[in-house]
């Protein structure tokens, strides 16, 4: 309705929706609402991250436009989403990347232009597109030390100001009756988000890209998380051969941290091109403004991290692989200098979502009979 | 002229695609004529979320057995006894069938929604309600080669030598005239219609709030009329509910209803006390308070509930008017005060001595000394802030229609059918509903003689 910011939209929407109960089976967001009466800033916070965008209550729904009620909960919800993670971010100005692409370009920009002008400066030319063969290839490249350093640096930096945007996420979206959740909450949430459990609409599957359910987008979203899951154990046991078993990559092609990389690489890049292919087609009329920029913004970011690893690996005993190596550093720079300030972020808020809608449940929040 | 289809559908509801699925089924070609533009498309069928059938178990969604003879009882029950027996029988008994054809057609079913567990035993809900049913309902017609048609208003029904030979319809462009070997009409009642119903209610009408689809104005009902179909049920006749006053004049749906009678008082435009709110409970209550205040004076009343039984209902949609003190809550309602004060002070008064209020059962605290009494749930109104909800009648559906056979033919002047014209739903309820309703048995009507209806018009095209 014009006139009403997002939150006050959102309570409008939620109101009505909550006189109608229709959508219950669908998922949690619309039993959710059933235990409250009135949506304050906290509750649109929750239920908005609780929403899996599965736009079965979009096409279910009677009161859509051109119903004067004007319901479309998909897209207020999603526009609450950025709002949260606006709100939520730090710092502010950077936080602006969530409604402002630009920032968020800038950002992944600057990333980039970083790795690219420290390579520029500290690798001579003849070093960056000679062969390098043997234990330490990549280091002959790029040296070690400023490998991890700005990995690492990056790396904790968006741990903590997603543990930051958590915690407050947490804190606002407590109310009265609410309790913390023990573990079974815990483990049903982790649950019904490594699952993606609310990816199914309530059972036929995703309403998306449009009216006809379908599993696609679930079975993209998981290549995506596990080949992201994949990547991070290459990473890790990388880590450990070398720190600890004191081999210096490149690995085998056959050796656990090069199988798990290809093996994530491939999902990644099926994941995140089956997710922005979906996107291309999707119906805009249940979509929140902006979320799409951002959407897309994340998906190519992971998607090109992805891609210049595989094609790093399958290059690496060329003369390509120092220019193949530091593009993908730059990459990698860019996905964890935008890890804050883009999409990444709704892992944090929907998993604490699913674990205070598993709280809540335990807790016992009754229903209002009749 | 050669006939393009076999099997013309007026209508796009529950009972239209029942009717065009099954008659595609059997090898028909079907188009499907719906007035409304694709996203209103049908009819009440939209607010529906549950249907009622006959089943000898319990499965994973009914919570225990329904038997022909219970499901029968129910509706006389309700209804005070059907117009046509042989056909209440055969909806009781078709509908056992009803969960199995649904499924295959890509119905998906939920456990019963919050607050309507009673209902968890007799009633099925389909995952998302009528609008999620019937998106799948056309899915499936689209997956079969049914031809669908929007925006196509149908205004005569042409018959000849007793035969049904097109109809003649109205679309974006002008008129136009589709033939074919049988019709099905499914196109609803005639509630939409004020002009209509000011025939039997006169300007009480224009207070009227209809709950579902404008385009049941009847158009079609009428047509079948005029070209002799016999008519059955009341025509002043309708089912409504009391819904919020200022709900939307159609298709505001289930948000716009209000359970607020039995936790309360009502009031009418005078202040004064009419009925007695605590007669019945749920869903018995629900279906006589539309036709009440339709009876009072501007068709207008008030719910009045205080501090302790505002969270006891539904929240409702718009917010109630409130205040600290009875004697403010009076001009925001429009109500002269002091007939306000003297009616809930003369209430209250009824009530001294009720203590424990137990809305899950019918609790016997009731008021004593006035009248209209209140039978049960009888609490003094006296905890600030105080609240009021203003309640219209709100239609859900009329009761006359055209009466049809057991193969759902419709029935000339003289009783006998026509060959192939049928009818089913809301258009020939009337045949089985004369009075009140039973949840969830308006689906059950459409869908086992929309099937009826689209397997014998199937037949008769060819014949």
């Amino acid at each position: 309705m014009p006139g009403l910011d997002v939150f006050q939209e959102a309570n409008r929407q939620l109101i009505i929706c909550n006189a109608c109960r229709y959508c219950e089976g669908y998922c949690p967001v619309f039993r959710a609402i059933e235990t409250r009466r009135d949506f304050k800033k906290g509750d649109v916070f929750y239920l908005s991250n609780l929403c899996h965008d599965c736009r079965a209550c979009y096409y279910a729904c009677m009161f859509t436009e051109p119903h004067e009620f004007a319901i479309n909960i998909p897209k207020i919800l999603s526009e609450a989403r950025i709002e949260t993670y606006e709100r939520l971010s730090w710092p502010s100005f950077l936080g602006r990347a969530f409604k402002h692409r630009g920032v968020s370009v800038f950002l992944a920009a600057a990333a980039i232009a970083l790795v690219a002008v420290l390579s520029y400066v500290f690798i001579p030319s003849e070093n960056l597109f000679a062969v390098h063969l043997g234990p330490g290839a990549f280091y002959e490249v790029v040296p070690y030390f400023a490998m991890v350093a700005g990995a690492l640096i990056l790396f904790f930096y968006g741990i903590a100001v997603w543990l930051r945007g958590g915690a407050r996420f947490w804190s606002e979206t407590r109310t009265a009756l609410r309790q913390p959740g023990g573990f079974k909450a815990f483990a049903a949430a982790a649950g019904a988000a490594l699952g993606l459990r609310y990816l199914k609409g309530g059972g036929p599957g995703c309403f998306y890209p449009d009216e006809r359910p379908s599993s696609a987008r679930r079975v993209y979203h998981s290549l995506t998380f596990w080949g992201l899951t994949c990547d991070f154990i290459s990473t890790t046991l990388a880590f450990i051969y070398q720190d600890f078993l004191h081999e210096l990559p490149p690995y085998a092609l056959s050796s656990a941290p090069v199988i798990f990389g290809e093996v994530g690489g491939v999902a990644l890049i099926i994941g995140t091109g089956g997710l922005i292919w979906l996107k291309m087609r999707s119906d805009p009329d249940p979509a929140g403004a902006g979320a799409r920029g951002m959407d897309y913004m994340f998906l190519i970011t992971l998607g090109l991290v992805a891609l210049t690893g595989m094609v790093t690996l399958a290059l690496r005993d060329t003369s390509a692989m120092g220019a193949l190596l530091v593009l993908h550093l730059a990459f990698i720079a860019a996905l964890f200098l935008t890890a804050p300030y883009g999409k990444f972020v709704h892992a944090v808020y929907r998993t604490l979502a699913l674990i205070r809608y598993e709280a809540e449940r335990e807790v016992g929040q009754g229903h209002l009979g009749h | 002229m050669p006939k393009q289809y076999d099997v013309v559908v007026v209508g796009g509801g529950n009972a239209a695609l029942c009717a065009a699925l099954a008659a595609r089924e059997i090898g028909a070609r079907v188009l499907v004529l719906e007035r409304s533009p694709e996203n209103e498309r049908g009819g009440n069928t939209r607010h529906t979320r549950n249907i009622r059938c006959t089943h000898s178990a319990a499965d994973q969604f009914f919570s225990g057995p329904y038997s022909e003879e219970e499901h029968l009882q129910d509706l006389i029950g309700v209804t005070g006894g059907p117009a046509n027996l042989d056909l209440a029988k055969l909806a009781v008994r078709e509908s056992s069938q009803l969960p199995a054809w649904m499924s295959a057609h890509g119905v998906h079913w939920q456990q019963p929604l919050a607050g309507t567990l009673h209902l968890g035993r007799t009633n099925r809900w389909f995952l998302g309600g009528g609008k999620a049913m019937l998106n799948t309902y056309y899915r499936a017609a689209a997956r079969m080669g049914i031809d669908v048609r929007y925006n196509a208003r149908v205004e005569d029904v042409i018959i000849e030598n007793n035969r049904f030979e097109a109809v003649r319809l109205k679309n974006g462009n002008g008129e136009e005239i589709v033939r074919g070997g049988a019709v099905v009409v499914a196109a609803g009642g005639y509630e939409a219609n004020i002009e209509w119903l000011k025939r039997h209610w006169g300007d009480a009408a224009d207070n009227f709030i209809i709950r579902g689809s404008r385009y049941n104005d009847g158009t079609v009902l009428a047509a079948l009329l005029k070209v002799g179909a016999k008519s059955i049920g009341d025509p002043k006749g309708f089912h409504a509910i009391a819904v919020d006053a200022r709900a939307p004049k159609f298709d505001g749906g289930i948000v716009t209803r209000l359970d607020v009678v039995p936790f309360g008082i009502v009031v009418n435009r005078d202040a004064r006390r009419f009925y007695d709110e605590g007669e019945e409970i749920w869903p018995k209550r629900y279906a006589i308070w539309g036709t009440l205040i339709a009876g009072q004076p501007g068709q207008i009343a008030y719910g009045i509930v205080d501090a302790k039984a505002i969270d006891g209902f539904l929240p409702p949609m718009f917010k109630p008017y409130q205040a600290d003190s009875l004697e403010a809550l009076a001009p925001q309602l429009g109500l002269d005060p002091r007939t306000f004060l003297h009616t809930v002070t003369e209430y209250n008064r009824a009530t001294a001595g009720n203590t424990e209020l137990h809305m899950e059962r019918l609790d016997g605290n009731s008021t004593r000394g006035i009248a209209p009494p209140k039978s049960n749930w009888a609490m003094p109104i006296d905890r600030a802030p105080f609240y009021g909800l203003p309640l219209r009648p709100g239609i859900t559906f009329t009761y006359m229609g055209v009466a049809v056979d057991e193969c759902a033919r419709v029935l000339d002047q003289s009783g006998r059918p026509f060959q192939n014209v049928h009818a089913a739903g809301e258009i020939m309820s009337g045949n089985i509903l004369t009075k009140g309703y039973l949840g969830g048995f308006g689906l059950t009507i459409g869908s086992v003689f929309g099937r009826v209806a689209g397997r014998e018009a199937a037949s008769n095209a060819r014949a």
